[in-house]
Parts: C-alpha cells; structure tokens; sequence
C-alpha cells in the first residue's frame, strides 16, 4: 500500500472516534429525559450540565477532525 | 468541489514587518479588531442613559454580566471577584469572535488555533501565577489530590502533571476544533446544495439552514464552555483544592 492510500486510510479511521462521541451524547439526552420524568421541577438545573456535557463531548469527537488535520498536514 | 479549506487560508492585506517579524495585517486581524469595537460599541450604547427600568439594551448587558458575575463567584468564590474584568473580557471576546465568524464573508478569528491557543495558554499561565503568588511553593500540592497515600505518589504526581499540562491545550483545540469543524460541514452542505440539480439541491440547502442554527447555539455555549472552564482552573489555583 502506497503511503498516499494510508493517509486517507488513517485520516477516515479518525473520523470514526465520531462514533464515540454519538454514543455519549445520546446518553446525555437519555438520561436528560430520564432526570426530567422522575423529577420535572428539576429540569431548568440539570439542562444546564446538559449542555456543558453536551458540548463537552462533541468536543472530543473533534479532536478525531484534528488528528486528520495533522495527518493531512503531514501528507504535504 | 471548491476545497472546504480554502476560506480557511490566511493573506496579507497590507504587508507590514518590525524588526524582521512578520506583523501583516490580514484578515484575521482586522476581523478582531471589529470584534473588539463591537464589544465597546455594545457596552457604549447599553450604558448610555441608565434607568431603573432598563430599556432592552441594557438589560440585555445586565443580564450577561450579572450570569458572568455568579459565574466567577461559583467556580472561584469572593476571593475571585478581582478576576471578573479577565474572565468577562474573555468571554465577550470570544463570543462575538465566534458570532461575528457566521457572517457570510466574514472570517472566524477563534478558527485559527494561534488566537485559542494564546487565549488558553494566557488563562494557564495567569493560574500559574497566580497559585505561585497566593501560595508560594505549597502551591505544588495542586499535584497530588488531598489524601493521596504515600506510596502512590511516583504514580500520581506524574499523572497529575500530564492533566495539567493538558489544560491548556485542550482549552484551544475544544474551541478551535468546533469553530472550524462547524464551518467545514456549512461549506460542505452548500457546495452541495450548488453542484446538485434543483429537485435535490432544497435537501442540502434545508440541512445548511438547520446547521447554521446549531453553529449560533455552539458560538455561545462554546464561548461559555471556555469561560467556565477558565474560571474553574483560576479557581483551583486561588482554592488549592
């Protein structure tokens, strides 16, 4: 395998850790929903570490997009 | 297919250099000072003729510093009331960089990982200071969680030490990852929407509406979340645990 083909190899097997981050963030909203049936007065306080969470973790799947970048970077 | 990176690439406007170092003004540059003047701009005209009923303006600049204010009271408690100008500098600089960037033609100065990168590492190393200031060296106990038996310590301060250091870089790829990633899948769905033939193109351009959407939702909870968790790290600096 030619070194151009394990580039795009490698840069598409970083994308998948968006995967990861798909789990993660539909347990976030699972529990979210899950939090707010048992206790509904309390949902104004747990959507706000929702959110964080939330973000928290699309940033991780991002950090996959940044180590294709570097590979991309390498490439030339 | 234009390349999705393209918008990314910075020239010089106007080639300028001081001493051998490469000062041109480019976009990026004057993106930010834009961003800057409308930030003045904003607290000029919310300001101007307080009342006790506050018209929107103003409450709406009322509203955002009084959440900053319990912001930093929660994550640094009243010791760090002095660090409230920093930490609300910070965020109104980041917001209206990340939300002056979803102007069509407009350039997103925090998707350039130099500008996070130096916003983070300035957070860090004012930590640093400060925890070195307010503590002197009883300060390196941050590297070793309270109760920590003895014989662990030659595995948890090196820990520690890594999680440190990964502070700061994980403060500015977080945001320069989402910046640019979110303006990569615009770019992407509307190249889309214009190579693809009408009876299809409405899908991708339906997706591009509700994406720009959620890239104005991220510009503000991504400028919340760099806020926060700068707040948390001067915190852990001022509480020592």
């Amino acid at each position: 395998m030619d070194s151009a083909a394990a580039a795009l190899l490698g840069m598409g097997i970083a994308a998948a850790g968006f995967g990861g981050a798909a789990i993660g963030i539909g347990y976030i909203f699972g529990k979210m929903i899950e939090a707010t049936a048992r206790q509904p007065a309390a949902e104004a306080k747990v959507a706000k570490y929702m959110w964080i969470g939330f973000a928290l973790v699309e940033a991780i799947a991002l950090y996959g997009l940044v180590i294709a970048f570097i590979i991309m970077g390498m490439r030339g | 297919m234009e390349n999705p990176l393209h918008h990314f690439e910075l020239h010089p406007l106007i080639p300028l250099s001081l001493f051998g170092i490469d000062i041109s003004i480019n976009k990026a540059i004057v993106m930010m000072w834009i961003a800057c003047g409308l930030v003045f701009l904003f607290f000029y005209v919310a300001t101007q003729g307080r009342s006790l009923v506050p018209r929107r303006i103003q409450s709406m600049a009322e509203m955002a510093v009084e959440f900053l204010r319990a912001l930093v009271l929660e994550n640094m408690g009243p010791a760090g009331r002095k660090f409230f100008p920093f930490i609300a500098t910070l965020f109104f600089f980041v917001l209206f960089a990340n939300l002056l960037g979803l102007i069509p033609g407009a350039y997103t100065v925090t998707s350039q990982v130099i500008v996070t990168g130096f916003l983070a590492v300035l957070v860090y190393g004012i930590s640093l200071v400060v925890g070195f200031a307010l503590h002197g060296f009883h300060f390196l106990s941050i590297l070793a969680p309270a109760g920590t038996p003895g014989w662990l310590m030659p595995l948890m301060v090196p820990i520690e030490i890594i999680s440190q250091l990964a502070r700061p870089v994980t403060l500015a790829v977080r945001l320069f990852a989402n910046m640019t990633a979110g303006h990569i899948i615009l770019i992407v769905l509307f190249s889309l929407m214009l190579t693809a033939p009408v009876y299809i193109g409405w899908m991708p351009f339906g997706f591009t509406v509700a994406i720009y959407g959620l890239e104005l939702f991220v510009a503000f909870i991504q400028a919340y979340i760099f806020t926060i968790l700068a707040t948390v790290y001067l915190g852990d600096a001022i509480k020592l645990h």
